[in-house]
């Protein structure tokens, strides 16, 4: 049993029991429900604002994109301009490329030595695109929250809520997001534990994140079609938390407490973790830079001066030399040590 | 190359499937043939880094300071207050994974922590036990808390394993290609080499060629004469062959322009065909247009291996390009063929060492053609010059002269993934040569693999890591070769043509090597010359030798 996987299923798990059992004591409504949510909220807007913070303070002092295509050299020979974007009209398309569809993962490969002396690469969809659909998904359920949270209720979320469940199976009506969520965190799991290397280099911080947004969806899928939460009491207790006037509505259940306290164990992990990349991608020197550093001098806020083998040191080491074999010097040598006359060029 | 195991050996060797126990449970273990000899302390000394001393990394005992742990500590830092790149990139990584199965080195050796993500996982978890919240709070719990989040101390089994797997990274930035992050690994080991550096523990095949840099201008050491005699030497070829007299100048006040290329050029075969090459064209262009431009000595190398030192190294070597520029009063400067030295020159040197305000935007005194790509850093690459000459018919070719070689083309890491050279010189390949092949789609231009041998690693004690390293490209060589008959790798990158040739010979055994300009200098018809009977290498052109029974 891989230990990674094991303690951070028990601490879900641990999580669950916390939260179940905790709402049933005197107060516990409270605690999970008004205390928690909030200081997670707090914890993590705070906290990722100052990661962010503490990224800026550090400069970039060299320009260093990495770049995926043909630079802009002479006027008749085409240039990438997203993938080795000249501009900063290049950068943000890349940049909007790799953040909304991944455009660096979709390039994946697989390598397999064939025929034991053949190299092949095949391309290789699959995790971009459950990566892809997890991202996504997790961004709808999220935004489809949002009735939750507004009141009325904006006319996009609606839409969204309504395309969502297009299909229009069961009632309530089923939302793909939600499967396709619980689909993609389920293939992200499976292919930690299936393949080899992944296996190798995953830490019990690659699945713990995995095992919380599980549970988040599972409790949220679980409220809807099977025990089938108290909808009117939900939106009135969030509502109360938005407006700022809290208070418990009695009856919610404990899934419910269980879910909220996973969002909030996830806002709170948030920012000291890997999940960070949220961020992070807007940084990354390597993405987000235009690569034109011949043609625009990049400034490095640190640039200090070193010391230099200059070209006088340089010529005094080998004047002779350079003198015998004809090669032009600052100095010439000085005459009370004449090896050889004096020769000019 | 006699330790080294048979090419099926090697094949047969690779197991990608990890080991049963987990990476930090398992010890460096320090092989033969995988990794390069300790730096020579004068070399060390010489340019003023600190620690020079005699060690051995088979060893138990690396001799380290006193304070090995907190040079390195203070060292980390200092870097991540730096290097935006250095804290984004130890804080974002997910583990994906999708970058495990693209470095060369993970590709020919199966060794796990060759995978791009684990090698950066290496400092990463010191970085989390040291610097982050996270890791000193979960730490505090048990040390196998620390262990699930990946955080670990620094002893001296880290640091060893930190400075073997560092040294079996040729930063080609292959892996930063694919990371949905842009992670480069490039970036992580350059700091980590620096890390390493401040506790004297570089590999001597940098630090030897940055102390010879550093004094006489150019890698190998060659003192000017020396320098000058080779490229009489080559004259004296270049006449033999075409009857024609070229006289290169060096280090001459007020030509327009400065010429830079890497010193393998002149002293390694088979680049010195290439550097017969750009002395052919220069040639014709100063017989045919007037052109003026003069070599240095003293910036006598475009490579610069202080780039796999530290920063500042890599600034301290370089500086010698803008200061002989500007002492010889020269317009702009034109570039050789290699590879990190344009990466070098195209992201690093204008803000290190510039402003080159003393120099004046490059424009081509034959075509007019003005170089507003580098307007700032005022250094061209040859290859975008000799496209440009090409473009506007300006050269004479006669590409029969090429046509026993079936050419393919290796991008090189830096130019391809620090720049974005892909198409300039495949256009002047395909105006000098009738047969040209691509390799195929997945190892060539931004995914191009590495030689094998990047970064100081084309040293002679680790051919098993360099002939492992080189297998991807040899493969997708090999793959043109059987089914195109392709005889001539073509690439410009100095380190390319002496580190390809090797692997050549090991992988792919009737494929040389070749810089792009050598077939320039074979099709280009200089004026007044006679008729050729064999290419630059003195072998007979097709054709030809049935003349000579005749």
């Amino acid at each position: 049993m891989n230990i990674s996987y094991m303690y951070s299923l028990i601490a879900v798990i641990i999580l669950f029991l916390l939260a179940y059992v905790g709402v049933k004591f005197p107060g516990g409504e409270v605690f999970f429900g008004i205390i928690i949510p909030y200081l997670a909220l707090i914890i993590f807007i705070l906290g990722f604002i100052n990661r962010v913070i503490d990224w800026a303070r550090s400069p970039v002092p060299f320009r260093i994109p990495t770049t995926c295509g043909q630079q802009k050299s002479l006027p008749w020979i085409k240039s990438a301009n997203i993938d080795n974007p000249s501009t900063t009209g290049g950068v943000v398309v890349r940049m909007i490329l790799e953040v909304v569809f991944f455009r660096s993962l979709f390039r994946n490969t697989k390598c397999e030595l064939k025929e034991s002396d053949k190299i092949s690469y095949e391309w290789e969809k699959w995790l971009w695109l459950f990566s892809l659909t997890f991202h996504w998904a997790f961004f709808t359920v999220l935004f489809r929250h949002l009735r939750l949270f507004t009141e009325p209720v904006p006319a996009c979320v609606q839409l969204v809520a309504k395309l969502d469940g297009f299909l229009q199976i069961g009632l309530p009506g089923l939302m793909l997001s939600g499967v396709a969520l619980l689909a993609a965190v389920t293939f992200l799991f499976l292919r930690r534990i299936l393949i080899p290397q992944v296996k190798y280099i995953s830490l019990g911080s690659d699945y713990f994140p995995l095992f919380l947004i599980f549970g988040i969806a599972f409790t949220g899928i679980l409220m809807r079609y099977f025990t089938k939460v108290d909808i009117v009491g939900v939106k009135e207790f969030t509502m109360s938390l938005v407006t700022l006037n809290p208070h418990v509505i009695k009856g919610i259940g404990g899934v419910f407490y269980v879910h909220l306290f996973f969002v909030s164990v996830l806002l709170v992990y948030f920012p000291f973790s890997k999940l960070m990349h949220l961020g992070g991608i807007f940084m990354s020197p390597t993405r987000n830079m235009v690569n034109n550093s011949r043609a625009k001098r990049h400034v490095n806020p640190w640039n200090y001066p070193v010391k230099i083998h200059t070209y006088d040191a340089y010529e005094d080491e080998f004047r002779e030399k350079m003198i015998e074999i004809g090669l032009p010097v600052e100095k010439m040598i000085a005459p009370e040590t004449p090896e050889e006359p004096e020769e000019k060029e | 190359m006699s330790d080294v195991p048979k090419p099926d050996e090697l094949l047969s060797n690779i197991d990608y499937r990890p080991s049963r126990t987990g990476w930090m449970d398992t010890p460096v273990d320090i092989q033969k043939g995988i990794y390069s000899y300790a730096a020579n302390p004068k070399s060390v000394e010489y340019v003023g880094l600190p620690y020079p001393r005699q060690w051995n990394p088979i060893e138990e005992d690396w001799q380290l300071p006193e304070n090995w742990k907190e040079i390195i500590s203070k060292g980390f830092r200092e870097r991540l207050d730096r290097f935006r790149s250095v804290k984004v990139f130890m804080d974002i990584c997910v583990r994906c994974g999708a970058c495990a199965d693209k470095c060369h080195f993970f590709i020919g050796s199966g060794d796990p922590k060759n995978m791009p993500v684990l090698r950066a996982e290496l400092l990463r978890s010191v970085y989390r036990n040291d610097f982050t919240t996270a890791g000193k709070i979960i730490g505090s719990i048990g040390k196998n808390f620390k262990k699930i989040i990946g955080a670990r101390e620094l002893d001296l089994q880290v640091l060893k394993e930190w400075w073997y797997y560092l040294f079996q990274c040729s930063e080609c930035r292959r892996c930063s290609v694919f990371c949905p992050y842009g992670i480069d690994t490039a970036e992580i080991t350059i700091m980590g080499r620096e890390l390493l550096n401040l506790i004297g523990l570089n590999i001597d095949w940098i630090a030897t060629p940055v102390a010879n840099c550093y004094r006489t201008g150019n890698h190998l050491g060659i003192q000017p004469h020396a320098y000058k005699d080779m490229m009489d030497f080559f004259a004296d070829d270049i006449e033999e062959i075409t009857g024609v007299k070229v006289e290169p100048s060096f280090n001459r006040k007020g030509a327009e322009i400065l010429f830079v290329t890497p010193s393998g050029d002149i002293f390694a075969d088979p680049g010195t065909y290439t550097c017969v090459g750009y002395m052919m064209l220069f040639h014709y262009l100063q017989e045919k247009y007037g052109f003026d431009i003069t070599w240095s000595t003293y910036a006598s190398e475009g490579g610069n291996f202080g780039f796999f030192t530290s920063h500042e190294m890599m600034k301290r070597l370089n500086a010698k390009m803008y200061a002989e520029a500007k002492r010889l009063g020269v317009k702009w400067i034109i570039g050789g063929e290699c590879g990190h030295m344009w990466r070098v020159i195209h992201q690093y040197m204008d803000t290190m060492n510039g402003p080159a305000d003393f120099l004046e935007e490059p424009v081509s005194p034959i075509t007019g053609t003005k170089f507003e790509n580098a307007k700032s850093t005022k250094m061209v690459h040859i290859a975008e010059f000799t496209a440009d000459l090409i473009k506007h018919n300006k050269l004479e070719l006669d590409t029969s002269r090429n046509d026993h070689l079936k050419v393919t083309y290796h991008d090189s890491c830096n130019t391809s993934r620090g720049m974005g050279l892909l198409e300039e010189p495949r256009y002047v390949i395909k105006n000098v040569c009738n047969n040209f092949y691509e390799m195929p789609a997945n190892t060539i231009r931004e995914q191009t693999f590495c030689c094998g041998s990047g970064s100081g690693l084309n040293a002679g004690e680790n051919m098993e890591l360099r002939m492992q390293g080189g297998l991807p490209r040899a493969n997708a060589v090999k793959y043109v070769h059987e089914k195109h008959g392709v005889n001539m790798l073509s690439c410009v990158c100095a380190i390319d043509r002496a580190a390809l040739s090797a692997s050549m010979e090991y992988w792919v055994p009737g494929v040389e090597v070749t810089g792009v300009h050598e077939m320039v200098g074979n099709a280009l018809i200089l004026p007044g010359e006679q008729k050729r009977m064999t290419d630059l290498r003195s072998e007979p052109l097709p054709g030809m030798e049935e003349d000579d029974a005749e």
